[in-house]
């Protein structure tokens, strides 16, 4: 696939100094955040998180077109596995560098656990599975504190690590050269690493072999499995990657919160990922990432201008900010339908899609 | 056998029911190296069922079938493919949504090896089969004719150029054994003519073909041997000319003398 996407990074000085100036945008976005309140900060690495999450669910449901409604599930393993073996919960304190592969492995296998029965499943009848799993997993996270207390159930575990690096901790504050970093303007650099790696290696696998594989498989999956695709393993692929991204966010999830708990992966959350894909442009790595951005931060931004606006119209709050989120949330979604049924920034091949047809037909 | 060279594909007994429904019974027939073999017969004879039989999409009831001396039958497609057998679809069958190029850059993906970390790590290997990919890609696409389309959509190509593509998506698997469901199908007189040429240069240059055609004009003048279906069996079998005056096959499929070949749907 040589999408829009790449073509960019290979040409032109102009282009370059765009992403030069978005690269210092990205530097000092959390300095300026931070003036207005740390808790911007906070917002913004949330957003990162479900920027990745967007990305990891984009490799399922937008290049191989696998519609799956349980993804929170692999958050939910990546967080867990993060927060048990790095908290006073079981007294063990592993670092990150170790934990973190460990639960993208362990996402991973449970990406591949929900990949197999359901192979042969499509749409609605894989979605319906899909969102079955994510809730078993929930659900287990939830009553697996008896008989032997695995997951502390539904208090959840505290007191979890942050990141550390030697008796560098990514939760303190820490003033270098005048500026004072807090701890969630740490975590932002961090994030922005494994952000840029992580777009990078979707680049990377969307342009390659196994890329086109999975957008052929999505097109046609018999005419994949005729051109010598072994659509099975082609498609476990898809959910093992993405479940990995997804195992990944978790885990730097869980030491960024320092508690998590199963309320923080209810199946609201997946159709909040899977929302983000399907606006943003599923398949397209820079539209997900809009999406994923978007729709994070508007609700945020709603949440501090909601309340006040009404108070100085009408006096006092006729409608709860949560309720107006989500009805705003939901008429974004059906405009997007009427007028961008293919995303705000569609990949190529899903706008040919819902593009009229221009040429002659076949049968 | 001691002379002749052993046949490429040999099917014995093939068997397959729908149901009720006798699709084909006892169906053998040996395709030989380097030659275009004609499958014929009147719709619902069981040419795409004894095809997808074949091509692993089908598993058949009975019978079996080998390639090159290997035994194929009751295998998944994808391992049929890889075997050497090369299909396209009557109703044709391409990733729409995928340009020309990229269409037969995926008919290359058993025959080349890049996996989840080459893609990731970008290495020196995996880029140079890339460039090879896209590369043959272009010969293949110029091969079948199409090359000034390599960048347009596949479901935006004029109809007989997406037969075209097809062909070529197929030929970059390279097949031992090229099965093509009626390639000529909704095409032209001008156009079936050039596919013939097609054909018979993708022969020449090595590629035996498999050809279920409904065009008796094309397959006639096209193919070393012709088998003729009815009601899933094999009425007839041999060079064209011999085949065109069997009684049995003139009743059941050419028809009386007055009647015009059926122009298929």
């Amino acid at each position: 696939m040589s999408d829009t996407d790449t073509s960019f990074l290979k040409s032109r000085p102009a282009v370059w100094a765009g992403v030069a100036l978005m690269a210092a945008a990205l530097v000092v976005l959390p300095f300026a955040l931070a003036t207005v309140g740390t808790a911007w900060v906070r917002v913004t690495n949330l957003a990162i998180l479900f920027v990745l999450l967007s990305l990891g669910l984009n490799i399922v449901v937008g290049f191989a077109g696998l519609l799956d409604l349980g993804y929170i599930a692999f958050y939910g393993v990546g967080a867990y596995a993060y927060a048990l073996l790095a908290s006073p919960h079981f007294g063990l304190h592993l670092p990150f560098w170790i934990i973190l592969p460990i639960g993208a492995m362990l996402a991973c296998v449970f990406g591949i656990l929900l990949g197999a029965p359901t192979l042969k499943l499509r749409g609605d009848y894989l979605a319906i599975v899909t969102l079955g799993f994510g809730e078993i997993v929930r659900i287990f996270l939830n009553n697996l504190s008896q008989p032997v207390n695995i997951t502390n159930g539904p208090q959840g575990i505290s007191l979890i690590d942050p990141f550390r690096l030697g008796s560098f901790s990514f939760r303190d504050n820490q003033t270098f050269l005048g500026l004072t970093a807090s701890g969630p303007i740490k975590y932002y650099y961090l994030l922005l690493v494994v952000l840029i790696a992580v777009v990078i290696v979707n680049i990377r696998l969307q342009d390659s072999r196994i890329g086109r594989a999975w957008v052929a498989i999505r097109e046609d999956e018999v005419a994949a499995q005729a051109m010598g695709i072994n659509t099975r393993n082609v498609k476990l692929l898809a959910f093992a990657m993405g479940a990995s991204f997804g195992g990944i966010a978790g885990g730097i999830f869980a030491a960024i919160q320092g508690f998590i708990s199963p309320e923080s992966f209810v199946l609201v959350q997946s159709i909040m990922i899977l929302s983000m894909v399907v606006l943003g442009g599923m398949g397209n790595i820079f539209g997900v990432i809009l999406g994923a951005v978007l729709l994070s931060f508007v609700p945020e931004i709603l949440r501090y201008t909601v309340q006040p606006v009404q108070t100085t119209l009408f006096g006092r709050v006729l409608i709860d900010p949560e309720v107006i989120r989500m009805l705003l949330f939901g008429l974004a979604l059906v405009l997007m339908m009427r007028y961008r049924p293919a995303g705000l920034w569609p990949s190529k091949t899903r706008r040919r899609e819902f593009a009229p047809r221009n040429g002659r037909e076949g049968r | 056998m001691s002379g002749t060279p052993p046949p490429l594909l040999e099917a014995f007994g093939i068997e397959k029911r729908f149901g009720g429904l006798t699709a084909l019974s006892d169906v053998s027939l040996k395709i030989h190296r380097g030659e275009i073999y004609g499958l014929i017969g009147p719709n619902g004879a069981g040419k795409t069922t004894l095809f997808n039989v074949l091509t692993g999409l089908y598993r058949a009831d009975g019978g079996r079938f080998q390639l090159d001396g290997r035994e194929l039958s009751g295998l998944k497609p994808h391992q049929v493919a890889e075997n050497g057998i090369a299909r396209t679809f009557q109703n044709i069958r391409l990733f729409a949504n995928m340009t020309a190029l990229e269409n037969v850059m995926v008919g290359q993906h058993m025959r080349t090896r890049a996996g989840v970390f080459g893609a990731i790590l970008r290495t020196v290997g995996t880029v140079r089969e890339e460039e090879r990919i896209v590369h043959r890609a272009h010969e293949l696409l110029a091969y079948v004719g199409i090359d000034r389309h390599a960048n347009t959509t596949a479901r935006n190509l004029p109809y007989g150029d997406q037969r075209r593509l097809e062909i070529a998506r197929a030929l970059a698997m390279q097949p031992k054994l090229l099965a093509l469901d009626e390639p000529a199908a909704g095409m032209n007189p001008t156009e079936r003519q050039a596919l013939g040429q097609l054909v018979s240069r993708i022969r020449k240059d090595g590629t035996t073909v498999l050809l279920i055609e409904h065009d008796v004009k094309l397959v006639m003048g096209l193919c070393d041997r012709v088998a003729v279906l009815e009601y899933g069996k094999k009425i007839a079998e041999g060079v064209p000319e011999s085949v065109q005056r069997d009684p049995a096959v003139i009743a059941a499929y050419l028809g009386t003398p007055r009647t015009k070949e059926e122009t298929p749907a």
